[in-house]
């Protein structure tokens, strides 16, 4: 047993690389069409199309990581992954603490929706958003009960369930959910317009990879492949470059 | 999974969920039910060793081995559960990085902490960026059972503490008497007899161990809750099986599973302790 103990330490400590040339990206994998966990089990959605087009053109090998949104932030500056790619605004608040590559997408609009039933105005009642994100701020900000929840899809649970009254979260995120309710569905109110865009974050000590990430983006929309993207997945009326 | 799965739109109720339920996503799931098994064999008996460790260096000779095996079973006992996992899985990644960062890039002499970013070099990563997925789930798991490991150990530490103590008295004496030696009266007094009276605290620590397993969830482990969680959520057509939200059907599949697991090892408790103790 002793040996085996320190054979396993001395193991960690002896153990070199092959290359080091693979960046890691964290995604959440939950907020459709941004990202998710198809049905095979795999990462996919439009960031997944976009991260591996960027890697492609940057020359870089990337291996997809999933983490949960609330500790997404801590696990990239403890070194777990190299970027977010998550439908993550780019914010001040956020900007602090990690750095944002240039918007690949640009400001999303944000609504609210509610049950079909009356008239109910969204922005007294408790409305529901996920935890950590521009619309959680938005809903503390706005004066109405804000109901925070770890995944967007618990979100649009609570309010069918009529625990909260009303969602806010990205348009795009919400427009499937509202088309496929059958009705039952509706989005209140005006769009809100918050946040600086959607960026990669990455470490603020890791600017190499920013500019390396920034060139791969800028190639992108030079090209207007990044539109195209955005037209796959957002559909036709999404703002693009 | 199936030929006919192709398009699923089309498929009747039963064909449906035939191959709804074995999409690469649900295998997935299934696996992470190994997962807690793999997790409970490895950590039982790993805790049990640390434990039975601790709970001799308690009636150690030497204070210091006494004074920190003792602060080990308060200590670890003493804290939540929930704070102490979120607090070793980091501790003990981020002291074998900084090792291997001071021993691998010596020549690198900035601070690994900068601002909120730790940042060691590249060679010193552990697991290595390159490496992949799997090898990075490993250790987030052998990370993961120490933690288990760790702190059921100081209960297990505890009960061996007590099951000891509880080895008559006057056969220790006697064989003091008869001049053995402490490893002797450990050897051929103390342990064959302890297990008796550390078999119902054991067995309680068992099912504990169990009951905390979704704890992995907690580390961010894809483990069943994460799955079920998952595959739960309510699915809009952008997947090949939309369906509204099934969450309560999934948790109470773990609740199922869960239910069999204690239940089974209760069985098989019974049997042993039936073998041990004589019935009054």
């Amino acid at each position: 047993m002793k040996k085996l103990i320190f054979s396993a330490i001395l193991l960690a400590f002896i153990y070199v690389p092959a290359n080091a040339d693979t960046v890691r990206m964290g995604t959440e994998g939950a907020y459709p069409p941004y990202n998710f966990i198809n049905d095979n089990g795999e990462i996919d959605g439009f960031e997944r199309d976009l991260g591996d087009e960027l890697c492609d053109r940057a020359g870089l090998n990337c291996e997809w990581v999933q983490n949960d949104w609330d500790s997404i932030i801590p696990n990239l500056v403890s070194g777990n992954y190299d970027t977010i790619i998550a439908g993550m605004s780019i914010t001040a608040e956020r900007d602090e603490v990690i750095d944002f590559t240039q918007n690949y997408l640009q400001p999303d609009p944000s609504a609210y929706i509610t049950t079909g039933d009356g008239n109910k105005a969204a922005y007294i009642g408790v409305v529901a958003a996920q935890t950590a994100t521009i619309q959680a701020s938005h809903v503390a900000e706005s004066g109405a009960i804000l109901a925070e929840f770890a995944t967007p899809d618990e979100t649009i649970s609570a309010l069918r369930n009529g625990e909260v009254e009303a969602v806010m979260a990205d348009k795009s995120f919400l427009a499937p959910i509202v088309a496929e309710s059958n009705g039952g569905l509706k989005f209140i109110g005006q769009d809100v317009y918050i946040g600086g865009g959607v960026g990669m974050g990455i470490r603020e000590s890791d600017s190499d990879l920013k500019d390396t990430f920034d060139a791969a983006i800028d190639s992108m929309k030079d090209d207007g492949s990044l539109n195209t993207l955005i037209e796959k997945w957002f559909g036709d009326e999404a703002s693009l470059f | 999974m199936f030929e006919y799965c192709a398009d699923p739109d089309v498929l009747s109720t039963f064909e449906w969920f035939s191959c709804y339920l074995t999409n690469g996503k649900h295998l997935l799931f299934y696996k992470s039910f190994g997962l807690i098994i793999l997790l409970l064999v490895i950590t039982a008996p790993l805790a049990m060793l640390l434990g039975l460790l601790a709970a001799v260096a308690i009636k150690s000779k030497f204070l210091l081995l006494r004074l920190f095996s003792k602060a080990y079973a308060n200590i670890v006992r003493g804290i939540p559960d929930i704070i102490f996992f979120l607090f070793i899985p980091i501790t003990i990644d981020q002291l074998i990085e900084f090792s291997r960062h001071k021993i691998k890039c010596p020549e690198m002499v900035d601070s690994v902490w900068q601002g909120s970013d730790f940042i060691v070099c590249s060679a010193a990563k552990l697991p290595l960026n390159s490496d992949p997925q799997w090898i990075h789930d490993i250790y987030g798991f052998l990370l993961a059972v120490m933690s288990f490991a760790i702190v059921y150990g100081a209960f297990a530490a505890n009960t061996f503490h007590g099951a000891m103590n509880s080895v008559p008295q006057s056969q220790i004496e006697t064989g003091k008497s008869f001049g053995m030696s402490r490893k002797q009266l450990y050897i051929s007094i103390i342990f064959p007899q302890m297990w008796r009276y550390a078999l119902p605290g054991l067995s309680n620590l068992w099912m504990l161990l169990i009951k905390s397993t979704p704890l992995l969830f907690l580390l961010g482990i894809q483990d069943v809750v994460y799955w079920a969680r998952e595959l739960g959520g309510s699915k809009t057509s952008i997947f090949q099986y939309p369906h509204p939200d099934w969450r309560v059907w999934y948790f109470l599949s773990l609740l199922v599973f869960y239910l069999l697991l204690t239940k089974i090892s209760e069985l098989i408790l019974n049997r042993i302790s039936k073998k041990i103790y004589l019935p009054i």
